[in-house]
């Protein structure tokens, strides 16, 4: 699973380009004009700081995202109930530590390293989305999460595909790609529930009773709260509003659920003909500020996990370094 | 072919089977598949814990490589669920090794190396035969030959790494030690090599632990009582609390499809 996010309004708002940037005008019109007519910028381009400040933070976030994401799925790995569903299963999750692996590359193309984007995530100055900080209770969860969170992910991340930033914008066209067959399966996993005993119909409508508000909160605040949503629309980071995304979303999940015979949990959801579009019951914000605070059911243990993997880790990691080492003096020394 | 549905509570009870070599075919199928099964089931437990991003990655390849094949031999034993999901213990038939939990990433290594070092071997024989598990040995052959390799690699970083790695990885060594004579117990149905087969083994583990600055365990290979437990149904403790994590949701909802 995977959630670009826009960018978070609780992070620091850069100031324009510019104030720290010593570079010739010239270079800021041709970034400008590269932009305006939908080139790619590439790595070794000129680019404004907070250009780069920016896509280091939104892309960070969304690999981190996809690190701790792994953890709800994974949850389930050893229970899965047949060996199917297990193999697509560990397949997902391992397509996530993929996607984190070429974000955090990606990153590294604009100057960052892993390692201080791991530290941040883990002393908490970056953040991941706050999606995951809810709990897989039941199976059904794993489908919910394919069909849902899967599905906002894709609704945000299809845009980025053609984001001006080239290394991230490739890493988003194969991401979207396995997206694609997460959400499918994520869909197919809650049709075979719905469509079981009564049992597992009940299990499938909980998660989804759950986990639909939480997704819709996916695509950030509303509009007239998202603080640096328009500087990034003119860089094309960004080319939709949370809102108009959020939109899209709810409006191809309504069928979806039909077809999958579930109901969506919002009694104010229906569609309104004058617009073409559905409308849909006021989200908890109040929910959504406080998860992202920290408070949700799952942020603390999200966070200890991924340090307690990392800390465990270290001794691993120094004896590969420790290795390498050894084994390039050794090639010096026969050479 | 057609599988011979295999009763779970006992494997091998099944209906009269139609060929003679069925019976025994059943048996090694169900040996192999168990092995792959339990161990890719012991790495899946590594998701979302590996030390780095890239052994995320690895482990679930060879924990997923592993299932695919489980798949494929369960089912040439009968129907793969009902034997995965709805056996008891004691109905298992794979090795004890791989059973074993996880233990610090050294010991997973340990076991990794013990396995895929024996699997490259079994699956390599096995492909040369005309038993109907040779088309899966050919395929599945090349999967572990990756994972032989990816748990040498790991030994020599970790044994000639820094001296906490070092002692990690002697220690995962020969924690696991005891568990290895068993994998060369002849499995019924398999016409291989097998003291062939164990020679080759000591061979390339013997050189791998030695090129990790480290010495091959002194003890015995199986313990006291123990020599082929794991293929006549006898596991260890932590065997059954893997087996009621794994099977606890099928077995509630019996008779239900996923």
């Amino acid at each position: 699973m995977a959630t670009a996010h826009q960018p978070p309004s609780t992070a620091p708002h850069h100031p324009a380009a510019g104030a720290a940037d010593t570079a010739a005008p010239a270079l800021e019109s041709a970034f400008d004009a590269a932009v305006a007519a939908d080139e790619r910028i590439e790595p070794r381009d000129w680019m404004p700081d907070a250009y780069r400040a920016t896509l280091v933070r939104q892309i960070a976030q969304h690999a981190h995202s996809e690190i701790i994401g792994m953890q709800p799925e994974a949850n389930w790995i050893t229970r899965a109930p047949s060996l199917r569903r297990k193999a697509i299963l560990m397949a997902k999750v391992q397509d996530e530590a993929g996607h984190g692996l070429y974000l955090y590359s990606a990153a590294e193309t604009l100057g960052a390293s892993r390692d201080d984007l791991l530290d941040k995530l883990h002393s908490g100055r970056q953040k991941y989305s706050s999606i995951f900080n809810y709990p897989t209770l039941t199976w059904a969860d794993v489908g919910a999460i394919g069909w849902l969170v899967d599905g906002a992910a894709i609704t945000n991340q299809v845009p980025l595909c053609r984001c001006s930033y080239g290394p991230y914008a490739r890493a988003m066209v194969r991401v979207c790609k396995e997206e694609s067959f997460h959400q499918r399966q994520g869909y197919e996993l809650l049709l075979a529930l719905s469509r079981g005993t009564p049992a597992q119909h009940a299990m499938a409508q909980d998660a989804v009773d759950r986990w639909w508000w939480p997704s819709l909160m996916m695509f950030g605040p509303p509009d007239a709260e998202s603080s640096h949503s328009e500087q990034s629309m003119i860089w094309k980071i960004k080319r939709h509003s949370n809102d108009e995304l959020r939109q899209r979303f709810v409006d191809i999940c309504v069928p979806q659920a039909e077809s999958l015979g579930l109901t969506l949990p919002d009694p104010d959801l229906k569609w309104n003909e004058e617009r073409g579009q559905h409308d849909f019951g006021a989200i908890d914000w109040s929910e959504f500020w406080s998860v992202l605070k920290g408070n949700g059911p799952c942020n603390e243990q999200r966070i200890t996990q991924r340090r307690r993997a990392h800390e465990e880790g270290a001794w691993v990691r120094e004896a590969a370094a420790a290795h390498a080492v050894k084994h390039s003096e050794r090639k010096e020394a026969t050479a | 072919m057609t599988p011979t549905p295999v009763s779970p509570a006992s494997p091998g009870a099944g209906p009269a089977p139609t060929t003679t070599e069925a019976p025994a075919l059943h048996a090694a199928a169900l040996a192999l598949g168990d092995d792959a099964l339990v161990l890719s089931h012991r790495l899946g437990e590594w998701a979302g814990h590996a030390p780095v991003l890239e052994e995320e990655v690895a482990l679930a390849n060879i924990a997923l490589d592993l299932l695919g094949q489980a798949r494929v031999l369960l089912s040439l034993a009968g129907d793969e669920d009902e034997l995965a999901y709805l056996r008891e213990e004691r109905a298992f038939r794979n090795l004890q090794l791989v059973e074993q939990p996880n233990g610090d990433f050294a010991h997973t290594i340990a076991r990794q190396l013990y396995f895929s070092v024996y699997q490259t071997l079994l699956y390599g024989q096995l492909a040369d035969t005309d038993s109907l598990l040779a088309p899966l040995a050919a395929k599945a052959v090349k999967e572990v030959a990756y994972h032989q390799d990816h748990a040498e690699q790991w030994t020599l970083r970790l044994g000639d790494g820094t001296a906490e790695s070092h002692e990690r990885m002697r220690r995962g060594l020969d924690a696991l030690w005891r568990f290895t004579g068993e994998m060369f117990q002849p499995v019924p149905g398999l016409d291989l090599d097998w003291q062939g087969m164990r020679e080759q083994w000591t061979a390339r583990v013997t050189e791998v632990i030695e090129k990790a600055t480290l010495s091959v365990p002194e003890g015995p290979q199986s313990g006291a009582w123990t020599a082929g437990a794991g293929r006549e149904g006898l596991h260890t403790e932590s065997f059954g609390r893997m087996l009621a994590e794994m099977q606890h949701l099928h077995r509630s909802h019996p008779g239900a499809s996923w």
